[in-house]
């Protein structure tokens, strides 16, 4: 009858079960210090007065009798949608042509349209500022309308945003079924309504999903329209005008809340629509390669040697402006706008922005990584997963600008005992890992989906702790990917504004943040030297990271390539 | 409870849910040690699932499971004795075969020159001695196969359990396969545990089969005793081919199909029960061969060449709209040059028919 007893028992769980459990209650932990209850000081914030009493929906009342704040609602509507509907047009037909034509150079458009990636998107608002700004050679092409405003704005979001539109209609489009445009061309349907009926509907997901992404980018990018958009005011530029310039913490508060919201809805419409596209491509699926077609072969090199030619002249406008005595006016070359000193600034900032992205980088990878790692491979309460899980999805929702802010009202608060961390080098890591939270952990996921489910099981049944095949298996095969996640990590906190406006302090200023000081003080020369410098270290990491995966992940990837160890 | 029995392992009212799915329902089976046992049914009856609670990788719901008469119910499957290869194989894709089988050893403490010997020792068990330092990507599928049971089997666990170890192979590998696990099993005498939803896998590698369906344990015995004593329609022609006829009993001893009647053992039933009669297509005979045969008389439909044996079908509407289907071995069809409209009697002992409820 003693093994009744034993039955009632509850069951004594692996130590690698409850080691797995104990860390994903601290991720849970982790999320609620760095990202919800911030958030909740920022909506608390905005239900306050300047004496901290509960005024209810009183600031948003004022928000809305206020015509000049209003306006802002409407210019960065205006200006999102803008450049939303011209992006996803340039995007679309771009990545058509290196998906779906036989365009001789795909490889070299494909790196040039890149670039943007690597400069922080100030770095356009400047080079235009050379092209068309009041000393602009083409100034007389805007027919009198002035570069600063909603012109300038559009023009740099369109630059900047490219890629990011380009990488997800890239992906959207190569999904195609070619076995669809067989059953067309049998049934005599012409190439035009095969376009409409196959490949448009086909890549409609990825429309929809590229058109909320850059809607949001622009929608609460504050680097752009701060040197580029003169008088014309946003949301984005509101907030820092409020909180910075007439430290009324409430209204910068509401006004992030205006932000939000629409962020918080193109989120959820983008994953949606992404969750939409997987569904459509079956594994019978064959995959699409195109055929020759001189004329539109032709038309699509002629249309993406345009683009690639205004990429390279707007980052060669901004290297040859840092590069110029005294732009127009003596053109002889100096190497005199990358010191910084004379601005009072020197390069101690540029010096900072590579630490931060070294530390996002390396702790940013790490902990992304063992996080999604926990959800996707442990044996865990279905309930404690979906809470990381949604947690982990939140920081894509919420603009940088928003985060930043809602970090001084939660950090900087003197009865919070992490007030310490507040004006450090800390609380800047923390808050890029947070903010670049998503992609990199989605990126996680799907790489260890790739993995047999059955690994974890079968160290359980030889007796091999997980943290042993974590190591010996897990890590050596994702390598590749978590190369590409400290990547991503390091080029956006080199490149990121909006996230840190708010949290630099004396000793922590960094070098996408000194650009636009530079730039406020009328140092145009200086702020474009300084976007370049980011420039170079974002292309020396990305060859370095080229380097390594050819060389060193060929040793540890050996088996990927099928080449036999001889020794 | 509790006593000495002879069982290796037995599980007690065995229970898994997901959410309000119950997955498998009430299992309690009882292995002797050195069997060779296999859970038979079709995709999604619950067979992993039940493996899974015994390896304790799934924690079951409700009941236990004992394993040499000691409570495991509680254990994590760290602290179980067993070995186990998956559907997918799961090997580790950046260790060579010598690590991947030597995986389970390094963390027992071995030392080097013990684990190379015992590698050695299973590579060549499994005739794989040359690949020892190649990646899994390198082997053929039926390869792998045997690396990921080497692995299993390295640290000599007690219990052997496989989830369709064969399934994701091709038919020739997968024959020559059944026979090299069967004997490697009978030579280790480990304690097997196979799932599988290929019936003749399991008619031919089994010593014992449980067959299951929709989370329960429908019927278990010899491979012989479940192909010829089915007991229930599902298992009959989830186990080879059976032809099925509707029929009523109208005396003892006999039952009407349609208007013909057909003489058979009818000892459950009463008389009106309405019942089906089903025989196996090899059962019948185009040849008289007892006196007391049942004849009916039909008509060739179609014939399909299939090796060894014809599948004939015929028609014959005095019985049933259905086409019977009869398996003539190929060395006596073609003494007898069957043609499509040919008419013939067809010929069936009263012992080879089974009768089901209707
Ligand atoms: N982790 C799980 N969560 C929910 N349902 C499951 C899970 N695992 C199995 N099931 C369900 O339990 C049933 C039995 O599954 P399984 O044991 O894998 O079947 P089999 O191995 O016989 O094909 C299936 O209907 C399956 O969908
Ligand atoms: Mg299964």
């Amino acid at each position: 009858m003693k093994l009744l007893n034993f039955a009632n028992m509850r069951r004594s769980k692996d130590s690698s079960d409850r080691v797995g459990q104990f860390m994903l209650v601290s991720y849970i932990i982790l999320f609620l210090l760095f990202l919800v209850l911030p958030l909740g000081s920022l909506i608390s914030k905005s239900l306050q007065n300047k004496n901290g009493d509960f005024v209810g929906l009183a600031n948003y009342n004022l928000y809305l009798q206020e015509p000049a704040l209003f306006q802002s609602l409407y210019n960065s509507l205006f200006v999102a949608v803008s450049s939303t509907v011209i992006v996803v047009i340039l995007a679309f037909l771009f990545s058509y042509a290196l998906t779906r034509t036989c365009m001789p150079f795909k490889g070299f458009f494909r790196l040039i349209a890149l670039i943007p990636l690597l400069s922080p998107s100030i770095l356009a608002a400047i080079a235009l500022v050379y092209w068309f700004g009041n000393q602009g050679i083409l100034k007389e092409v805007l027919l009198g309308k002035s570069i600063y405003g909603p012109i300038g704005i559009i023009m740099a979001s369109v630059y900047w945003t490219f890629p990011h539109a380009l990488i997800i209609l890239t992906t959207s489009l190569s999904l195609s079924d070619s076995r669809l445009y067989e059953a067309a061309e049998v049934l005599k349907t012409s190439k035009l309504r095969a376009f409409f009926t196959i490949t448009i509907p086909g890549a409609r997901y990825g429309i929809i999903s590229t058109a909320f992404v850059i809607f949001t980018q622009v929608f609460t990018d504050f680097g752009v329209p701060k040197v580029i958009g003169g008088n014309y005011n946003v949301l984005a530029t509101d907030i820092y005008k409020e909180v910075v310039g007439m430290q009324n913490f409430q209204m910068g508060a509401v006004i992030s809340m205006v932000l939000l919201v629409p962020a918080m809805i193109a989120f959820f419409i983008d994953r949606y629509s992404r969750k939409k596209q997987i569904s459509l491509l079956t594994s019978r699926s064959v995959v699409f390669k195109p055929k020759k077609h001189f004329k539109v072969d032709m038309i699509m090199l002629c249309f993406c040697s345009v683009l690639a030619l205004i990429i390279i002249l707007m980052i060669g406008m901004a290297q040859y402006g840092a590069i110029v005595k005294f732009w127009p006016y003596n053109l002889n070359f100096t190497l005199k706008n990358y010191n910084f000193e004379v601005a009072g600034l020197g390069w101690d900032s540029f010096y900072n922005s590579v630490r931060l992205a070294f530390y996002a980088a390396i702790f940013g990878t790490i902990i992304i990584f063992i996080g999604s790692y926990l959800i996707e491979k442990l044996r865990i309460n279905e309930g404690t997963r979906n809470l990381v899980q949604f947690f982990a999805l939140m920081p894509m929702a919420v603009p940088g600008l928003v985060l930043g802010l809602a970090y001084i009202f939660f950090f900087n608060a003197k009865d919070n005992p992490l007030n310490f961390i507040y004006a450090t080098m800390i609380i800047l890591v923390v808050n890029t890992i947070v903010h670049f939270y998503t992609v990199s952990h989605l990126t996680a996921i799907t790489a260890l989906k790739q993995m047999d489910k059955e690994f974890e099981s079968v160290s359980l049944s030889l007796k091999i702790p997980i943290y042993k095949m974590f190591w010996r298996v897990t890590l050596p095969v994702c390598l590749p990917p978590i190369f590409d996640i400290s990547i991503y990590l390091f080029v956006n906190a080199m490149t990121t504004v909006s996230g840190v406006i708010f949290l630099y302090s004396y000793d922590t200023t960094l070098a996408s943040v000194s650009a636009i000081h530079l730039d406020e003080q009328g140092e145009v020369a200086k702020a474009a030297a300084m976007a370049m410098l980011i420039v170079y270290v974002s292309v020396a990491v990305r060859l370095t990271h080229t380097i390594i995966t050819k060389k060193v992940l060929r040793k540890t990837q050996a088996w990927r390539y099928n080449i036999i160890d001889s020794n | 409870m509790g006593s000495i029995s002879n069982s290796y392992l037995e599980t007690k009212n065995l229970s898994k849910s997901f959410g309000s799915f119950q997955a498998i329902k009430d299992i309690s089976i009882s292995i002797k040690e050195g069997e060779f046992v296999c859970f038979l049914g079709p995709s999604g009856c619950g067979k992993t699932t039940l493996l899974r609670c015994i390896a304790g990788l799934e924690i079951q719901s409700a009941g236990m499971v004992f394993q040499k008469d000691l409570d495991i119910s509680n254990l994590p499957p760290s602290n179980r004795d067993f070995g186990i290869v998956f559907q997918s194989y799961a090997l580790f894709p950046n260790l060579n075969v010598f690590s991947n089988i030597s995986y389970g050893l390094i963390n027992n403490k071995w030392k080097k020159d013990d684990v190379k010997r015992r590698v050695d020792e299973l590579l060549e068990l499994v005739n794989l001695t040359d690949h020892a330092k190649k990646y899994p990507s390198q082997l053929s599928g039926g390869e792998q196969q045997r690396v990921a049971l080497s692995r299993a089997l390295a640290t000599s666990p007690g219990l052997l359990l496989l989830d369709e170890p064969l399934s994701a192979l091709d038919a020739k590998v997968r024959v020559f396969l059944r026979k090299q696990i069967r004997d490697l099993q009978r030579k280790l005498g480990v304690t097997t545990i196979m799932v599988t939803h290929d019936q003749e896998e399991a008619q031919t590698m089994a010593d014992r089969i449980f067959v299951m369906k929709d989370g329960e344990i429908i019927q278990s015995g010899t491979p012989n005793e479940i192909y010829t004593k089915a007991n229930s329609p599902f298992i009959a022609s989830f186990i080879g081919s059976m032809n099925f006829f509707p029929a009523v009993i109208s005396n003892s001893n006999q039952v009407r199909c349609n208007n013909v009647e057909i003489y058979c053992d009818t000892a459950d039933f009463k008389k009106d029960d309405s019942v089906q009669i089903a025989i196996r297509p090899e059962d019948i005979q185009l040849k008289k061969e007892n006196s007391d045969d049942n004849i009916l008389p039909a008509k060739i439909r179609d014939i399909e060449f299939l090796g060894s044996f014809q599948r004939v079908y015929f028609e014959s509407n005095n019985i049933t709209k259905d086409l019977i289907i009869v398996d003539v071995p190929s060395v006596n069809a073609r003494k007898i040059k069957l043609m499509p409209n040919q008419e013939m009697d067809l010929y069936f002992s009263r012992e080879d028919i089974r009768v089901y409820p209707g």
